[in-house]
């Protein structure tokens, strides 16, 4: 394929990028603001095949030329190229470099403790992880606790690794600094800030 | 029967058609052309574009024009509108080794390569009120330019130093990494020394006058020498990724100036004078120096000084450069503060009568 | 008695253009990109301060740029602003801001909180409580609840990364060894999640107990010192105390003299040169709804 076709190939993001990032912008807020809370984004956008639509439009509202994105082994290179095109990201080589990582699903999710954790003196610069499941209505249920939770919520995931909530919980000893987690199914949106409590 | 302040909205257009007026001043009077005061008004121009960051003479005429000669006003005008413009690119560091030079001079040597050129100053001018100005007249004439001279011809001071191991040499650090960006990001401590003088180029130029003099009176005295002072033109190139060579863009005109300054040495390196460094954008030779001054003031820990005076403090001093930071700040204690004082007021109240009571019982 | 102002009540007609000579919102968008990244490290570490690359808006630092520039970032043709400077609409300050916003958005906006889904303040939270589908953006001249006692930023990070706020603590057991009690009645610092000592912004004290726990998101801009903070919905906010000198706002001996409220901030306005005083709520809204309800 010449430069034209490829280009021609690649997908069209937001129809009206002010507005849609703005609408988008907002879901993600609101989910991290309540952990437990499914949002969903009522967009279409022209995604390649292996990005779900609430992970695209979220890398596609918070992602420009000053974010570096690390991309899990089995993203397609269609969505490789399509998040750089749209917005300009740059792309980390190495997970110490990610302002934001995609996971392609959760069995190519690393350990936390290898992303950018942040310091004592700056734990907001950390990576913000961007992970597609397959669904929000079953699997294993995960109760959750702590800011932005009035008591308990609780969340139902499928696949997520048998350590992972060890995993999760073992990190919250480095508070302030840790990784921050948007999970997506779908259109659906969970998200995960690191002070969230998992029950084991 | 009390009733509730309204009509903020009418007051507030009232204050702006009032104050529209009062910039406007007398209609019999001519208005102000954009191109009187970029011409006339040169020197305010040089400093809005300077501390506004943005190089447009036209741009920085409107802003002052619209700030009624208020300098500040009229930097925080271009800053404001330059912060929402789109960002293109960077441009290569200017080279003024390279410039078409208006006007040169040193104070550390009697004569040197290129010679002294004065070109256009204040510095031998009398200060009496020329009142032949209050009306308009011919306009003067200037004498004939001299040749343009080599560059090569006209060497940098520091250059001359340097090849003799008299100066100590500033190296970009390892990899050449990209300096901060002041526009876009938020400061942070430490600064180096690219993100220092970036601040202390947008700073207000009578902050940096008094803490320059202040190193000079004895606030952390380094003892300076003005090496060189260069006005004139520079080029502004720019090297596209897909022509992997430089353009020209344009070409503005910039002044630098260099200090050199006591010479530091340790156990294990020979004793080198130290530098201090200003620039800025059209003809602002005093802020270039008082620059220059502050520069190497904040080396002062680098340089394994003891920091005893705040112009070597770089969280004094670079917290406070910035006219809109401090003047906003300031001007903010304007703004209703009611609430606050009510808070106030009522615990004064309270630990008065309270005291008066003890007073009271204890009598 | 003034018959309650009710076309106040009513969101203004929803303009669908703004002045297309600006970005909507005034920002380009990769300003709002940065500062929405920001945002979301807020809320993922409730009272830290986030260090954002602030732009130079069209009002001058320190008189709201933080809370403007937030509020831009967030804001959307879904939205009802509501913008009020010490709890009152029409404070030429608050009536700066929401032109600002009807010029550069073309969004609803209103004077009624319970209407509101963005509400914008300086210097008070509302009366009426907030809930969940409501945003508050405080503006903050002063970000670092520290820095009256320690000004350099280096050390003040220091302290907060290490938790070692007892600067803070002695500042407060010299107030009652002076004084007998806390003499810090605005502004008053609170720990947030347990964790970061945080300026609440200049709300008198008496405003502090509403952030807690409370529904709606509560963000925080400081466009001067270029930081962002925020506090999520339902997070612990406690005033800081001595166990034996617990946190002690505001009280009047008055109630409004206008709508007879005893639980609301009280302005106090000076009616004639003999002294003569009376006492209004600060909160316009709440004062007008509780008029309109009144019988």
């Amino acid at each position: 394929m010449n430069a034209a076709q490829d280009l021609a190939a690649i997908g069209t993001g937001f129809s009206d990028a002010i507005f849609d990032s703005q609408r988008v912008f907002r879901a993600a807020l609101d989910v991290l603001s309540r952990p437990g809370k499914i949002g969903e984004i009522a967009l279409s956008i022209d995604l390649p095949r292996g990005l779900h639509l609430a992970a695209g439009a979220t890398l596609l509202a918070l992602l420009d030329q000053d974010t570096r994105l690390w991309l899990s082994p089995s993203v397609p290179p269609d969505v490789a190229r399509y998040l750089r095109f749209h917005t300009s990201c740059q792309q980390a080589v190495e997970l110490e470099q990610a302002d934001f990582a995609l996971i392609a699903h959760p069995g190519e999710l690393p350990p936390l403790a290898a992303f950018v954790q942040g310091t004592a003196d700056f734990p907001d610069r950390s990576t913000t992880i961007v992970l597609q499941v397959s669904s929000f209505m079953e699997g294993e249920r995960y109760v959750l606790s702590g800011p932005g939770i009035a008591g308990r919520s609780d969340i139902t995931v499928p696949g997520l690794d048998a350590d992972f909530v060890a995993g999760w919980n073992a990190r919250r000893r480095s508070l302030p600094c840790g990784v921050d987690l948007f999970l997506v199914a779908g259109n659906q949106l969970v998200g995960l800030p690191r002070t969230t409590r998992i029950e084991a | 029967m009390y009733v509730a302040v309204k009509g903020g909205e009418r007051a507030i257009e009232n204050s702006l058609a009032l104050l529209a007026s009062q910039r406007r001043g007398d209609p019999q009077v001519p208005e102000l052309t954009l191109q009187q005061i970029r011409e006339q008004m040169r020197l305010a121009v040089d400093r809005v574009m300077t501390e506004g960051s943005v190089y447009d003479e036209d741009l920085a005429a409107l802003a002052l024009k619209q700030a009624a000669g208020d300098t500040l006003e009229a930097v925080f005008l271009l800053r404001a509108y330059r912060a929402t413009l789109p960002r293109l690119g960077y441009t290569q560091a200017i080279d003024t080794a390279q410039m078409q030079l208006a006007r040169r001079v040193s104070a550390t040597f009697k004569d040197l390569p290129g010679g002294q050129l004065l070109g256009p100053t204040y510095d031998y001018t009398q200060r009496l009120l020329d009142f032949s100005l209050a009306a308009a007249a011919e306009p003067p004439v200037a004498p004939e330019s001299p040749m343009e001279v080599e560059a090569a011809a006209v060497p940098r001071v520091m250059d001359l130093l340097a090849a003799e191991g008299l100066i100590e040499v500033c190296q970009p650090r390892e990899g050449d990494p990209a300096p901060a960006d002041l526009t876009r990001d938020p400061l942070h401590f430490p600064a180096d020394r690219p993100t220092r003088l970036q601040n202390l180029a947008r700073g207000d130029e009578g902050f940096l006058l008094a803490l320059g003099y202040s190193t000079q009176r004895g606030y952390a005295h380094s003892h300076p020498f003005a090496a060189e002072i260069r006005f004139g033109r520079v080029e502004i190139e720019i090297e596209p990724d897909e022509l992997g060579f430089a353009v020209s863009i344009g070409d503005i005109d910039v002044t630098e100036c260099q200090m050199v300054n006591q010479f530091a040495g340790s156990a294990t390196e020979l004793p080198r004078f130290t530098r201090g460094y200003g620039l800025c954008f059209g003809h602002c030779e005093r802020k270039a120096m008082a620059m220059a001054l502050v520069d190497r003031a904040l080396c002062a820990a680098e340089l394994g000084e003891d920091v005893v005076a705040p112009a070597q403090m770089p969280e004094f001093v670079l917290s406070h450069s910035d006219s809109l930071e401090a003047s906003g700040f300031v001007a903010h204690l304007k703004l209703p503060h009611y609430v606050d004082f009510q808070a106030e007021l009522e615990l004064l109240r309270r630990m008065r009568s309270r005291d008066i009571a003890t007073a009271a019982e204890a009598a | 008695m003034n018959a309650p102002d009710r076309s106040a009540l009513a969101p203004a007609a929803y303009a669908s253009t703004w002045e297309t000579n600006f970005n909507f919102a005034y920002l380009d968008e990769r300003s709002k990109r940065m500062i929405r990244r920001a945002i979301l490290k807020a809320v993922a570490i409730p009272g830290y301060q986030v260090p954002f690359g602030s732009r130079e808006m069209p009002l001058p630092y320190g008189w709201g740029t933080g809370g403007i520039q937030v509020t831009a970032s967030i804001i959307g043709p879904d939205d009802v602003l509501k913008v009020i400077d010490q709890g009152a609409d029409d404070t030429v300050n608050a009536v700066n801001i929401r032109r600002f916003f009807q010029r550069t958005t073309g969004v609803r906006t209103t004077e009624s909180t319970a209407a509101a889904t963005v509400i914008q303040t300086r210097h008070r939270i509302p009366e009426v409580p907030l809930s969940a589908h409501q945003i508050l953006v405080y503006q903050v001249p002063v970000p670092e609840p520290l820095q009256r006692l320690e000004p350099r930023e280096v050390e003040t990070r220091r302290m907060h990364g290490l938790s070692e706020y007892g600067l803070m603590h002695v500042k407060f057991y010299e107030d009652i060894a002076r004084y007998g009690h806390i003499v810090t009645t605005y502004d008053y610092p609170v720990m947030v999640d347990g964790r970061y000592l945080m300026s609440p912004s200049p709300i008198p004290a008496f405003d502090n107990p509403k952030m807690h726990m409370n529904p709606a998101l509560q963000l925080f801009g400081a466009g001067r010192e270029k930081r962002i903070y925020a506090v999520p919905p339902h997070t612990a906010v406690e005033s800081l105390a001595f166990d034996d000198y617990p946190f002690a706002p505001q009280r009047w001996d008055a109630v409004c003299a206008i709508c007879a409220a005893a639980d609301s901030f009280l302005d106090e306005v000076i009616t004639d040169d003999r002294g003569g005083r009376m006492h209004v709520c600060s909160d316009t809204d709440y004062c007008r709804t509780r008029q309109a309800a009144a019988p």
